[in-house]
């Protein structure tokens, strides 16, 4: 002890074109922008971090082993667009040390507004991780880490899960360390997986930051301060985004050589090794509950649902994109279906975000728009159409109910 | 330390930034304990402010050093020099006086020129004007004791310059607005070249944005290290707060307010085509123009044209209580300037808790986040967001309230002591 657990989010939404009132088509998304921005990613991350993967758990046979979560949108992406970097996370599947988490294909906020659209989109996921991976997710893990004692509760009823990830959140955990298994209060079969920010936030945010106390952080430094836990703590869990590596963190701020050196320095230490969740999860036992009555997340300083809540302009975007969901499924119609679904990507509102908006901070680095007004304007103008399309169809339907197609099965639930 | 500063008269005198401006700076500078003479020219035509007033005005001189303007004294010059050209024969400008300057000012002297009674020939005399103008401010300079010269935009400039050469002191030019964004590319070639004059001789030149900056380095070849760019700022007096209450008429229909002069600069053909667009998607809707200006005409003529003219409504120029009223009935303001060098109406709508949206080739478009923003010849995009202000509800509320905070942010004691600063630095000899 201690073992090194790695999860990375892997994720680019579908971003929105710029859609005015006045459009006469019923094309939402930047589709040349998305490419774009999805092979300049895989450029600098997907394939550079796969192949530096690969090699490190061939150099170490087996003992190198971390953990994806995928999301359903990118998946679709990378086929379109960047097909050599699924293949790779194929070969990476076919070592055996590497895990594939379940979460909502859509990258979407369901959980908060539809217990049946949420359930829908994990198993759209499942699927799509089966059918390229040739494994069945084990441990869940929300949207953005966000967590609370209902979806334990959820999660559990919904059977097929040993695990969920949540954040180590400092206001929860209390002078408990994050860096041992817990459990929620409902459930006795699940265990839960908190991310050390920490250590995670050193290599996602700090590693280049110059004027941070600890710069520049090595693999043997970083490495001594895992040895610290040694004989207080089980696993060190080391969330963060896949883009960090090269996306967030260039490639001359040295990270590639950073983690191609982490694993060596950790196995210097004979009682390290590195752990797959689910592993954690057959490895050891709860030493206690993590009692989540309000919502958390990983997101910025509060740790809460602001980044996606936090005015009424995103409250107001959410109700009305999920006060849809009846109408849009209603419709039958498969396009409208995916469509909507797609708006549901947790972005659309983090772009509507005013909280650090006066100052200009780091939500601006990942905003296609120039301003949070931008974001909801162009999201409302988009879902008033998909509103306007779901009113005709469902008046179509209305007119013809015999109609001779409504024999084919129902794509909304696929 | 004083300065001898050569400005324009204040609201509601004038309407616009520049005597906005030259009012809140002047006030904020002389709390801030810095001396200043200000010298003014004014118009000396109108029945309201012949000699008799102004020897009245010199009566109450000891009521005022007590109240708003401390370390300030004040000069007039019977000139019928105005800051803007494009409106010269705009009437207003000498139909009332301000209220609060009788009341408030410390007038020492009004400097009468006799030219001034001849009454309209600034356009074609301009060059006399604004040298007789400087003749008078050399005869105030030698009863004044300064530190060095501040001047306001243009028609100050050669008086700046004068006065600078005869006593050795530092000179600042202070640009409000430039020659390119009153007349687009179609310069006056006399009027720009008093400007690059100014801004040569100056020692420092003080800017209203980098929009502005730009401007004066690009166009006028000034070395960019000699610009400084000072934000103005908003009076932050409770009274004018939110402006006062007004019965208003029933309002069935949202209404989208255009609200400044309307002269080629502030884009009311682009706010029309707008207009025309939105109306295409909405029917519920007005659009008010509010001002006056060479365009107003053709403007009207302009909304007829595109069909529009039964959902336009012009109300020519506004003061007081009206534009509270105008303020108060809308739901959108919009600024739509071809080039703004500052743009202060936006922060007056939001002190009203109107919502705005601005065009991005403004100042204030690049200090203001809780705005709409929008490239004024982007026709489409100006009325996608009219008309999603219009429809949705929350949006309009969070620009509202959010904005009209921001506008605290907007304070002329900051403007001054960012001009102390360089004041500090030109005496200093750095």
């Amino acid at each position: 002890m201690p073992s090194i657990c790695f999860y990375f989010q892997v994720h680019q939404p579908y971003r929105l074109r710029n859609y005015t009132i006045f459009e006469l088509d019923n094309d939402y998304f930047d589709d040349s922008k998305n490419a774009e921005i999805c092979r300049r990613v895989a450029r600098k991350c997907y394939l550079p971090s796969n192949l530096l993967m690969l090699e490190l758990i061939k150099k170490h046979k087996g003992k190198f082993r971390i953990s994806y979560s995928i999301t359903g949108v990118l998946l679709e992406q990378l086929e379109l667009y960047a097909p050599e970097v699924l293949a790779s996370f194929q070969a990476l599947a076919a070592t055996n040390c590497v895990e594939f988490l379940a979460e909502t294909y859509y990258h979407s906020l369901s959980f908060l507004y539809s217990r049946e659209e949420f359930i829908a989109q994990i198993r759209m996921h499942e699927q799509a991780i089966h059918r390229l991976f040739g494994q069945t997710p084990r441990v869940f893990r929300n949207t953005e880490l966000i967590y609370n004692n209902d979806l334990a509760f959820l999660i559990e009823q919904m059977g097929g899960f040993d695990m969920i990830l949540a954040e180590g959140a400092d206001h929860i955990l209390g002078y408990r360390s994050p860096n041992f298994v817990y459990r929620p209060p409902n459930s006795t079969k699940l265990k839960l997986l908190l991310k050390n920010y920490r250590l995670s936030d050193d290599i996602a945010f700090r590693f280049s930051n110059r004027n941070w106390s600890q710069w520049p952080v090595t693999a043997d430094r970083f490495a001594a301060w895992i040895n610290a836990f040694n004989g207080n703590g089980f696993v060190v869990n080391l969330f963060m985004d896949y883009e960090t590596l090269g996306e967030h963190q260039w490639e001359d701020t040295g990270i590639f050589s950073f983690i191609r050196h982490l694993p060596s320095e950790i196995l210097k230490h004979p009682d390290n090794d590195f752990k797959t969740p689910s592993e954690v999860a057959a490895a050891y036992e709860p030493v206690g509950v993590f009692d989540v009555p309000h919502t958390i997340s990983w997101a910025d300083l509060e740790r809460d649902l602001s980044a996606w809540r936090g005015n009424p302009m995103q409250e107001n975007a959410l109700a009305e994109l999920y006060g849809l969901e009846y109408k849009v499924k209603n419709t039958d119609d498969r396009a409208i279906i995916i469509e909507w679904r797609k708006l549901q990507v947790s972005d659309h509102f983090y772009y509507m975000c005013t909280k650090y908006f006066s100052d200009g901070d780091v939500h601006k680095y990942f905003n296609p728009y120039d301003s949070p007004y931008d974001g909801y304007i162009n999201f409302m103008t988009v879902l008033d159409n998909l509103n306007s399309r779901c009113h005709k169809v469902l008046l179509q339907k209305k007119r013809e109910p015999f109609s001779i197609l409504s024999g084919e099965p129902s794509p909304s639930l696929m | 330390m004083k300065a001898f500063m050569l400005g324009w008269e204040f609201p509601p005198f004038i309407s616009g930034g520049l005597g906005t401006a030259c009012y809140g700076l002047t006030k904020a500078m002389g709390q801030l304990g810095m001396q200043i003479a200000f010298v003014l020219p004014k118009a000396g035509i109108s029945r309201y402010t012949g000699p008799v007033k102004l020897m009245s005005a010199e009566g109450s001189v000891e009521i005022k050093e007590a109240s708003e303007f401390e370390n300030v004294s004040f000069h007039e010059i019977i000139s019928p020099l105005r800051p803007y050209v494009d409106s010269s024969r705009h009437e207003a400008y000498s139909r009332q006086r301000g209220s609060y300057r009788e009341r408030n000012a410390r007038y020492i002297r009004s400097w009468h020129s006799k030219s001034a009674e001849q009454g309209e020939n600034y356009p074609n005399d301009m060059a006399g004007q604004v040298h007789r103008y400087a003749t008078k401010v050399m005869e105030i300079a030698t009863v004044e004791d300064f530190d060095l010269i501040h001047a306001h935009d243009w028609m100050t400039y050669p008086a700046g310059i004068a006065v600078a050469k005869s006593s050795g002191k530092p000179f600042v030019v202070h640009v409000h607005s430039t020659e390119f964004d009153r007349s687009g590319e179609h310069v006056n070639q006399s009027i720009y070249d008093i400007e690059r004059q100014g801004m040569h001789s100056a020692d420092r030149v003080i800017t209203v944005s980098n929009y502005t900056r730009n401007i004066i380095v690009g166009r006028y070849g000034v070395a960019p290290e000699k610009v400084e760019v000072v934000y103005n700022g908003v009076e932050h007096d409770t009274c004018s707060d939110s402006g006062s209450s007004h019965a208003l008429p029933e309002k069935t229909d949202k209404i989208v307010l255009f609200l400044g002069r309307i002269t080629m600069q502030k884009g009311p053909e682009y706010f029309l085509a707008a207009a025309k667009k939105v109306l295409e998607k909405m029917d519920d809707v007005k659009f008010i123009m509010a001002g006056d200006g060479d365009m107003t005409h053709r403007m009207v003529e302009y909304a007829a044209y595109l069909g529009i003219g039964h959902r336009v409504l012009f109300t020519r120029f506004l003061r007081g209580a009206d534009v509270d009223r105008a303020y108060q009935m809308a739901d959108l303001y919009v600024m739509p300037s071809v080039s703004e060098p500052f743009g202060i109406t936006p922060l007056e709508a939001l002190k009203h808790n109107v919502p705005v949206l601005i065009s991005k080739q403004s100042g204030i478009a690049e200090v203001l986040t809780h705005a709409l923003k929008v490239d004024f010849w982007d026709i489409d995009q100006m009325a996608n967001k009219i008309a999603a202000v219009l429809k949705f509800p929350l949006l309009r509320r969070t620009l509202r309230e959010d904005g009209h905070s921001e506008v605290y942010k907007f304070r002329w004691e900051d403007a001054a002591a960012k001009i102390k600063g360089i004041y500090e630095k030109i005496l200093n000899g750095s």
